[in-house]
């Protein structure tokens, strides 16, 4: 049987996509570069947006990756169940593109922030996070300047009500996201942005714990089981 | 040709920590009485004729769509 293929996406200014398609092949799956001026999806099984600085955040983080001619391919795809998980400045793409609820705003400090992050896993029928126990208590890094997840009152209580807040953090909220959210979903479970990195925490040699390694197994269990 | 100028600002229930820490910081440079800032983007569009009717809609489909998130932002448009 051939592996499952993923595809991680390169905007101008992505940082995380070789990390991200390293996180992919660990987990047993084949990571495939899409390229963000193409407008193929080159029959990939999900999609991966990487953390980053896509424009250079120029305008709002995401605002104007959102438009990429891969993007117009990806949307559509999205709705009918196609995988996507953003993380970072991914997440940051999928609300900027409607694809997720929300907003993501300057973290409240207006510092930079770059630590290792302890969540809780609070969704486990997502596409990405089927691995896990739900409660389960993880560390992965998280790296960024936008992460402050806002929405107004009823989209919250929706996503609260509906179980769709994937992770939260734990201990300290490191940028002021309502809630402590760190991630969520849309109805459908398929597709997850998470602000934190579950890519740079995939094995023990380079990562502060190989916690972040469930979210790319989910996705592959679920793939190979399709 | 003529200029449209639009703004954009957060929502007033959004959190703006950029217009806080200039707020903070002026009570230290002397500046007294003033009890808030709010920070926001102008923008200053250039169009090819003049700005009627259909210009203004082409710069307020321009600014619903790229230069302002409708979930965080509202924006206004002038002439200039």
């Amino acid at each position: 049987m051939s592996p499952a293929r993923v595809g991680v996406i390169t905007f101008p200014g992505s940082l995380d996509d070789r990390d991200a398609a390293r996180a992919v092949r660990i987990a047993g799956a084949e990571p495939v570069p899409l390229w963000h001026a193409d407008h193929d999806l080159q029959g990939v099984d999900a999609v991966v947006l990487p953390g980053g600085f896509s424009y250079g955040d120029y305008l709002r983080a995401g605002a104007i990756a959102r438009f990429a001619p891969l993007m117009a391919e990806l949307v559509p795809a999205a709705h009918a169940g196609l995988p996507v998980l953003g993380i970072c400045n991914g997440f940051q793409v999928l609300c900027e593109s409607h694809l997720l609820p929300g907003a993501l705003l300057p973290n409240a400090g207006l510092h930079f922030v770059c630590r290792d992050q302890r969540l809780r896993i609070d969704n486990v029928a997502t596409a990405w996070t089927s691995e896990y126990a739900k409660g389960q208590e993880v560390v992965v890094p998280i790296k960024n300047m936008d992460g402050c997840f806002t929405a107004d009152a009823a989209t919250l209580a929706e996503l609260e009500s509906s179980g769709r807040v994937v992770a939260r953090y734990l201990d300290v909220n490191p940028n002021g996201s309502l809630g402590d959210i760190a991630g969520i979903t849309n109805e459908a479970g398929n597709v997850v942005g998470l602000m934190p990195h579950p890519e740079h925490a995939v094995e023990s040699l380079t990562g502060p714990t190989t916690d972040g390694l469930g979210f790319f197994t989910s996705i592959v269990k679920r793939l190979v089981n399709a | 040709m003529a200029r449209v100028v639009v703004d954009v600002m957060l929502k007033p229930e959004i959190l703006d920590p950029q217009g806080q820490a200039i707020a903070r910081k002026l009570p230290q440079l002397g500046f007294e009485g003033i009890t808030g800032v709010r920070q926001g983007k102008r923008f200053e569009v250039e169009v090819d004729g003049p700005a009627d009717a259909a210009a203004l809609g082409r710069v307020r489909k321009i600014a619903e769509t790229l230069l302002a998130n409708p979930v965080i932002e509202t924006f206004e448009l002038r002439v200039e």
